[in-house]
């Protein structure tokens, strides 16, 4: 009996599935089961949202994006919007200024040096100037670098090089940020009185600045040009160090997509803002005689003011004289 | 040669979470990061659904295209690594993924991020094959063995399936006919370009 037993099983289990399949087999089409609410497709979930979201059991929030397809729009920006943007507007605008340099040379001081020096950026001015500009190209080639450095320096230097030099373009990135922020607000403090716009304002940018020709407008201490370079740095810096914090501590101020935003911002702005500043830099130095005195040594050539800045000169002169206001003034050699 | 893709099929997946730890115990993941994470939509509510995603070894994979070092390649089953080496954190490639699967160690000041480190499909890294420091970068070469990701083999519903994608598909396809509905393959719009008619 007992060694009969397996075979009763097998035989009955056996019939059974073949009751019970068989009708199921039989009928078609097989009528399906759905599931409570119906199928649920990402498909569907991603027409009425731009990304799938849900719980998760790590306590990470966001981990708990499932698909976020807008990766691959930033993806597009990424890689073949902001390398244009970026492209266009810095060799665009060393294109401009190279073009400018051969048609105007360097702007001269007309009636030559006076040899009398008067005193235009004191010692704490050039040093707000130097921190943000020495901050600023820093923060600009490490930026670059990131974003250009694989189609430049990569294929001339090779993976391991280009890997290391970018690693500590990255902690230079983001260590000079701070003393870039500072001079931000420094620049903001000890340079706004003389940067509000007024009409001797409109009269210079009317002329051109004097820069087509046509003669030298009148200017106070900081002319039209200036005050736009002044307002790039404030504003534009402003802005450029929120967008790069929320970058520097990911995901404590922005979930994902509030981080692919700053960094676009970030980005575009960035490379915009080393354009404007290529202007900067080469009308202090290379596109102007005696302008770069005003932040090396800080005294400037009483001619190159009149010229310049006629206005501020005046003002400066007038201070002198009343005993009581102090010098600014003082003679060189 | 296969092509390497993961498929998760909703209806099945009951969020028990066994690949998750499947994978951390595979690669000894380090403490934090999250190769492979299940998410569950709808919850509580009808229409619920637990989806199991990690790095999806999209057809042109965007990680690849933002890296700013140049760091990711393709291997000829697929699947998108990285090196370690040259990895330099900068975050890049989590912004540009559908999927969220590059994690970051946190390592220094601020938000700095150390290595990348996401699910290799269970083969390892630039490294040679099954050795120590691929293991210590990378964690398991399962594929280098001939088996596919443990996550897959793990899973007790067989929701997740790993594997070259026409086979996965097919029994996919299979599973939809048989039981008349099914929602459709998670992420392969978003990966390869591709959808599976359910």
């Amino acid at each position: 009996m007992l060694s009969r037993f397996p075979f009763i099983l097998v035989a009955a289990c056996a019939l059974s599935l073949l009751l019970f399949t068989a009708p199921s087999l039989l009928a078609q089409p097989r009528s399906p089961t759905p599931p409570v609410g119906g199928p649920v497709s990402a498909d569907q979930l991603l027409q009425q949202l731009p990304q799938i979201r849900g719980r998760v059991a790590i306590p990470v929030p966001r981990a708990s994006v499932l698909i976020q397809p807008r990766g691959r729009s930033w993806r597009v920006f990424h890689e073949a919007t902001l390398p244009w943007i970026g492209g266009i507007a810095i060799i665009g605008m060393l294109v401009v200024l190279a073009v400018f340099y051969l048609w105007r040379g360097r702007l001269r001081v007309r009636s030559g040096f006076s040899g009398v020096a008067i005193l235009r950026f004191a010692a704490f001015e050039r040093f707000v100037h130097w921190l943000t500009a020495v901050s600023f190209v820093i923060l600009a080639l490490t930026g670059l670098n990131i974003t250009f450095g694989k189609w430049v320096l990569l294929p001339l230097m090779g993976n391991q090089a280009f890997s290391a030099l970018t690693i500590w373009g990255k902690y230079a990135h983001n260590f000079f940020a701070w003393p870039f922020m500072l001079g931000v607000i420094l620049i903001f403090i000890i340079w706004i009185k003389d940067n509000l716009p007024n009409k001797v304002d409109a009269n210079w940018l009317r002329k051109g600045g004097g820069l087509l020709g046509g003669g030298d407008p009148p200017a106070e201490r900081f002319n039209a040009g200036q005050k736009i370079i002044f307002w790039a740095a404030v504003l534009g810096g402003v802005v450029l160090s929120l967008s790069g914090l929320t970058l520097l501590f990911p995901f404590s101020v922005a979930a994902i997509d509030g981080m692919q935003t700053a960094d676009l911002v970030h980005a575009v702005l960035a490379q915009l803002m080393i354009a404007v500043f290529l202007a900067h830099i080469y009308i202090g130095t290379l596109g102007m005689e005696g302008a770069f005195d005003a932040m090396g040594t800080g005294e400037v050539d009483l001619n190159w003011a009149k010229q310049h800045h006629d206005l501020w000169l005046e003002e400066e002169q007038a201070k002198a004289k009343s005993p009581d206001l102090g010098s600014r003034a003082a003679p060189a050699g | 040669m296969a092509r390497m893709k993961f498929l998760c099929d909703a209806d099945r997946c009951i969020e028990c979470n066994a690949c998750v730890t499947a994978c951390k115990n595979a690669n000894e993941v380090p403490w934090g990061i999250n190769r492979r994470r299940v998410i569950t939509i709808n919850d509580g509510k009808p229409g619920e659904r637990s989806i199991s995603m990690a790095c999806m070894h999209c057809t042109d994979p965007p990680c690849k295209a933002v890296c700013p070092v140049d760091c990711f390649y393709q291997t000829d089953d697929g699947v998108v690594l990285h090196s370690k080496d040259l990895c330099i954190g900068c975050g890049y490639c989590f912004y540009a993924c559908p999927f969220g699967a590059p994690q970051y160690p946190r390592t220094s000041n601020f938000g700095s991020r150390g290595k990348m480190d996401k699910c290799t499909y269970c083969s390892g890294g630039p490294e040679a094959d099954l050795s120590t420091a691929e293991f210590i970068k990378y964690g398991a070469n399962r594929l280098a063995q001939g088996k596919l990701p443990l996550c897959a083999e793990m899973c007790s519903t067989k929701a997740l399936l790993a594997g070259d994608g026409e086979i996965i598909v097919q029994i996919y396809k299979e599973r939809v006919v048989k039981r008349g509905y099914g929602s459709g393959a998670w992420g392969w719009k978003t990966a390869y370009n591709e959808t599976i008619a359910t």
